[in-house]
């Protein structure tokens, strides 16, 4: 029987020719994630085990980006207990506030993953490198001192579910878009355990960044892993961030998925996910008239060049409403410096934003943008859960860097043809 | 083994932003989280459990955030065990490498109402509802997993292998 992209990467670092749907393995990790919220309790997790050497230094990235710069002293602690296991193994991938960026936006851009690896992180949004057709899943703490310590990390192998992309989107229309019109679809519990595998000739006309957003976001469909293909795309992206030693996998033609779906790019708009989860998809024009008090531009989603350049555009030349917030995160600090050089940041500056350092912060309702009771952000985040940015009684709608920019200027959720775009 | 208690119950899609929420993940004390345990969707969650309750939950339970804090507060804060229709995959291993029973069963989910009081029996796989006077069979764990659970937990299941 034929197997997915997924399945052959699994099987192939499982020493296996061979697996399917549902068969529990064992399988060797090239690379192993933990940031300032998730580390610490690995770090103690592997205080208690009889190994006390992480299996291979630079296989391991720790990345402090949650509640930093460190928001207040319990959240230093941590951080503190992160560099300082990071000293004392030698781990090659630390990365201090002046190096740093989100970790999913950081470890592509530092060519620490490629096409066919197989990579754990306790963070959720670990599965953002399947945009490079790695095989990435999100775990929590205890697997990742597992990981840490062997090097192996036990999966169930999943089934999958097909999406076959044709057309090109228009202009303002994002990965952001796609991913969100898909979870509209098939619900947060849509891929619950599966693979979402992506192919098709549409793909062609996502960028890489557009990708990263859709991958990003497979865990919001409850998937285990999101992936796409290859391509040209891929391969200069890989080479431009000196990811060198890559596999690319292919889907056997018999492979199997429980359920196809084809999508026609050409036909997506713009789309808003409205409180409390990101299945809430509605279009565009669908949305009504919601007045917003918050704009956050950023995160793993949506914090990488062209998301900025897409809400530069927008806001180029204009103010932000009487009374809005409009909060921007460059994803890295590579990304910052390039969105400077670019003028991106005057933009949003001389708009009436401000812009911050790279952090996780407003996302998870951790800092840097905490919403009062009653308040509303738009937000291009991944998450619109109750309290996920802030008060229980405050609300997120998920949306593009376009869509956002857009809301910032007039007030109230608005797409850029509201403004003649 | 067996556990024993009262049920709380719960929805659909139980985010793990609920049941710990980011503003309180500066600490991993367990005793710290079970102190705001289910703050976002039951603020008397913590003051009504009691050691030995078990949630009950529709499907999805435990979605979003990969935060081990969440079953880390569940289980400090007393519950013996969570049953859900279907649970979402970051949790479910969580669960199991810390030690937190649960057990899928959709059919007992649909019968069980809060304030019920509950039996599980892991080793039959079999869940009784006491008030109700009914028993459903859950969902049996692969040897692999029974084997940490057995050992109560991944690092102890890990330790004995290295």
């Amino acid at each position: 029987m034929g197997m997915t992209m997924s399945q052959k990467i699994l099987a192939s670092h499982a020493g296996l020719s061979q697996v399917t749907a549902g068969q529990l393995i064992e399988a060797n990790l090239d690379m192993v994630l933990g940031n300032d919220v998730t580390a610490p309790i690995a770090i103690k997790e592997m205080e208690k085990m009889t190994i006390n050497k992480v299996f291979d230094k630079d296989k391991i990235a720790l990345v402090p980006d949650h509640f930093t710069p460190n928001k207040d002293i319990k959240s230093a602690e941590n951080c503190l207990c992160m560099r300082e296991f990071a000293m004392e193994q030698d781990i090659t991938n630390y990365f201090e506030i002046g190096e740093m960026g989100i970790e999913h936006a950081l470890l592509p851009e530092k060519g620490l993953v490629a096409a066919g690896d197989l990579i754990i992180g306790a963070d959720s949004h670990t599965c953002t490198y399947g945009a490079l057709g790695a095989f990435s899943t999100g775990v929590g703490s205890t697997d990742m001192a597992a990981g840490m310590a062997t090097g192996k990390g036990w999966f169930k192998v999943p089934s999958a579910i097909k999406f076959v992309l044709s057309g090109k989107p228009d202009e303002w229309v994002s990965g952001k878009d796609v991913i969100l019109h898909i979870i509209g679809m098939i619900g947060v519990d849509g891929a619950l355990y599966k693979s979402m595998e992506f192919v098709g000739d549409g793909i062609k006309n996502l960028s890489m960044d557009d990708r990263f957003t859709i991958a990003n976001m497979a865990i919001e469909a409850g998937a285990k892993n999101g992936i796409f293909p290859v391509d040209e795309k891929t391969l200069k992206y890989m080479d431009d961030h000196g990811a060198n030693k890559y596999s690319i996998f292919v889907p056997d033609e018999d492979a199997e998925y429980d359920e196809v779906y084809e999508i026609d790019l050409s036909t997506i708009k713009s789309t808003v996910a409205f409180p409390h989860l990101p299945e809430n998809a509605r279009t565009i024009d669908n949305v009504g008239d919601i007045k917003i008090d918050q704009v956050v531009i950023g995160s793993c989603t949506n914090g990488r060049i062209e998301d900025l350049r897409a809400a530069a555009k927008v806001l180029a030349g204009r103010k932000v409403a009487k009374g809005m917030r409009l909060i921007v995160f460059p994803a890295t600090q590579a990304i910052y410096l390039q969105a400077m050089e670019e003028g991106l940041l005057a933009t949003f500056i001389k708009a009436g934003g401000v812009v911050s350092t790279p952090t996780c912060g407003p996302c998870l309702g951790g800092h840097m943008g905490i919403l009062a009771a009653g308040e509303r952000a738009v937000s291009t985040t991944n998450r619109n859960f109750v309290g996920r940015m802030g008060h229980v009684k405050s609300e997120v709608y998920l949306a593009s860097p376009a869509v956002a920019a857009a809301t910032a200027v007039t007030g109230k959720i608005s797409g850029p043809k509201d403004l003649g775009l | 083994m067996k556990v024993y208690g009262k049920v709380h119950k719960y929805g659909d899609n139980v985010d793990t932003d609920v049941i710990i929420p980011a503003r309180y993940l500066n600490t991993s004390d367990p005793k710290e989280l079970a102190a705001k345990c289910m703050m976002d969707i039951d603020a008397d969650f913590v003051s009504r459990v009691e050691p030995g309750d078990i949630i009950v939950a529709n499907k999805n339970f435990g979605c979003g955030s990969s935060r081990e804090h969440a079953p880390i507060a569940i289980k400090a804060s007393g519950i013996s065990c969570v049953i859900a229709e279907t649970f979402a995959r970051i949790f479910y291993r969580n669960a199991i490498n810390i030690g937190l029973p649960i057990i899928e069963c959709p059919d007992a989910v649909k019968n069980i109402e809060a304030g019920d009081e509950v039996v599980v029996d892991f080793d039959e796989g079999m869940i009784y509802n006491r008030t109700k006077g009914t028993k459903y069979r859950g969902q049996a764990f692969p040897e692999f997993m029974q084997g940490i659970i057995k050992t109560e937990g991944l690092i102890n299941y890990i330790n004995q292998r290295y």
